[in-house]
């Protein structure tokens, strides 16, 4: 896949000015988006994926193969590591590992590579708010790069509620500390249904369900910077 | 018979898909009923307070230890709840021997969260005397039988051994400046919230409640709903798997006010049951 490397690096420095005019600096909502896919040479498929000043780094092994005590006959095992910025990773990567796991686990279709291994690899590069989401969208970047086929696509996007009821999307490090209640949603790209959610805090059920659509909306801007940023990829070669 | 157990063999998935087809389970629950629950409190003497639940066969004990502590230089009239959830490979055989795995450190992180996230204890009320002394609670989650169904077996467990929490009274000695223990004189801890988690699994697009072990293994998601009694959602926990709508968020949040009450009542009715002695 990747023989050209010479051409390739030079793509991706076209790339990188290419990405910085389709970003969704203009949206209100949202925080100002910047992706750059296939930047690592090793992996099968790699993103960096800033939104605002959170930058997290994904790179996608697979398929490829995989250990025998880990082997699933019928499909694929499913590997996320994620990495802090400093220091090992410990319960608390855990937990959100497991979470990304089991929504790309929703969305590849490991049942046409089984006995073999999917290895996304997450760093953290800078912490500025909305980290899981911000995660989950390198990760389903890293995906597409890689070529593994999925069934839809996903991303993550972060609601904070403050005292008064009102919602900020995409928060930063200092709205999330102040927020009463922080919500992460991961959203599917066919139906637009919630494949994951985490809470931080207390909210009321109509609370949740403003949050949910709210971030069912705000996906629909990613969703189209997913797109967007995919022409803007393949129409180049 | 032997051919129905054949077939539960070989079609696991195929199997389960015909009883959902008639609205039951294989072991002739509804999708909305929840397993038996039974709690027993204060069954451990040498913690400060215990509990165990069993839902179904799943079983789970909590203990919870108290020690002091100094509490910390940013927080100093605040004490600690440390909450660790342990799946020894005494409850199932998917559990290995050695450090935590996968998913009793996601378990834990789920107990930590909602502690936090719902206030279940203030902790300055854990304080003894500011930036001296305070209470640090361990909170030690052990499964004894595995059968589906962890966390709200541990969120059950854990709030039942809170409540049978009974701190000794501290006073400070003046001359030596040390913490001195009584322990004839015993005090409560002051419960603020009640958080009560509610889990359901996703089968395509039908949802179960209180899933057993087979079950989660052929699920395709799963939720996890914490409420108060405020009615307030104190954790909405849902690690990936199949998508879910709006709607079918609201019936589970629904059912999960429905079995608050449950549990509530039957808590109460344990507390109750023990405080004469």
């Amino acid at each position: 896949m990747r023989k050209r490397y010479g051409e390739a690096r030079g793509w991706i420095g076209a790339m990188e000015t290419e990405q910085k005019k389709c970003d969704s600096g203009d949206l209100p909502s949202l925080r100002r988006i910047v992706c750059e896919q296939g930047l690592l040479s090793r992996p099968d498929g790699s993103a960096s994926w800033m939104q605002g000043d959170t930058s997290v780094l994904a790179g996608v092994y697979g398929p490829s193969e995989v250990k025998v005590s880990k082997e699933i006959y019928d499909k694929a095992t499913l590997e996320v590591m994620l990495r802090p910025k400093v220091g090992l990773p410990g319960v608390y990567e855990r937990s959100r590992e497991q979470m990304i796991k089991k929504t790309c686990e929703a969305v590849v279709l490991g049942t046409l590579h089984p006995r073999s291994s999917i290895t996304i690899v997450l760093q953290v590069i800078t912490d500025a708010g909305s980290l899981l989401a911000s995660c989950l969208n390198a990760a389903c970047m890293g995906l597409m790069d890689a070529g593994l086929p999925m069934g839809s696509l996903f991303c993550g996007v972060t609601c904070a509620l403050d005292a008064d009821g009102n919602f900020t999307l995409d928060p930063t490090a200092k709205q999330e500390k102040e927020a009463q209640t922080v919500l992460t949603f991961a959203i599917d790209s066919i139906e637009k249904k919630v494949l994951m959610s985490s809470m931080k805090g207390t909210c009321s059920v109509e609370q949740l369900q403003q949050c949910v659509a709210a971030s069912q909306r705000a996906a629909d801007t990613i969703f189209q910077f997913y797109r967007d940023s995919a022409c803007r990829k393949y129409s180049k070669w | 018979m032997a051919a129905a157990s054949g077939f539960r063999t070989v079609e696991p998935v195929e199997y389960y898909r015909r009883f959902l087809k008639e609205n039951c389970r294989p072991d002739g629950r509804d999708l909305g009923e929840f397993r038996t629950t039974t709690i027993n409190i204060g069954s451990i003497t040498t913690a400060d307070g215990s509990a165990l639940v069993k839902l179904g066969n799943t079983t789970v004990v909590c203990g919870i230890k108290a020690e002091f502590a100094a509490p910390l230089a940013d927080s100093s009239n605040k004490g600690y709840i440390v909450p660790n959830v342990d799946l020894p490979p005494l409850c199932s055989s998917r559990f290995r021997p050695g450090p935590p795995g996968e998913e009793a450190q996601a378990a834990s992180q789920f107990v930590a969260d909602v502690i936090e996230n719902s206030q279940v204890v203030m902790k300055e009320d854990l304080c003894i005397v500011d930036g001296k002394i305070a209470w640090v609670l361990y909170c030690d989650i052990i499964c004894l039988d595995y059968d589906g169904n962890l966390l709200d077996a541990c969120m059950c467990a854990f709030l039942a051994a809170l409540r049978n929490v009974q701190l000794p009274a501290v006073t400070i000695n003046e001359e030596t400046g040390l913490a001195e223990v009584n322990l004839k004189e015993k005090i409560p801890l002051t419960i603020r919230k009640e958080p009560v988690a509610t889990s359901f699994i996703l089968f395509d697009t039908v949802m179960i409640v209180d899933p057993t072990a087979e079950e989660e293994d052929l699920a395709t998601g799963m939720l996890t709903i914490v409420t108060d009694e405020e009615g307030k959602l104190c954790s909405v926990h849902k690690p990936g798997g199949s998508a879910l709508t709006g709607a079918k968020l609201q019936d589970c949040i629904s059912r999960a006010t429905a079995r608050y009450k449950e549990v509530k009542k039957l808590i109460d009715k344990v507390i109750k049951s023990v405080k004469p002695t």
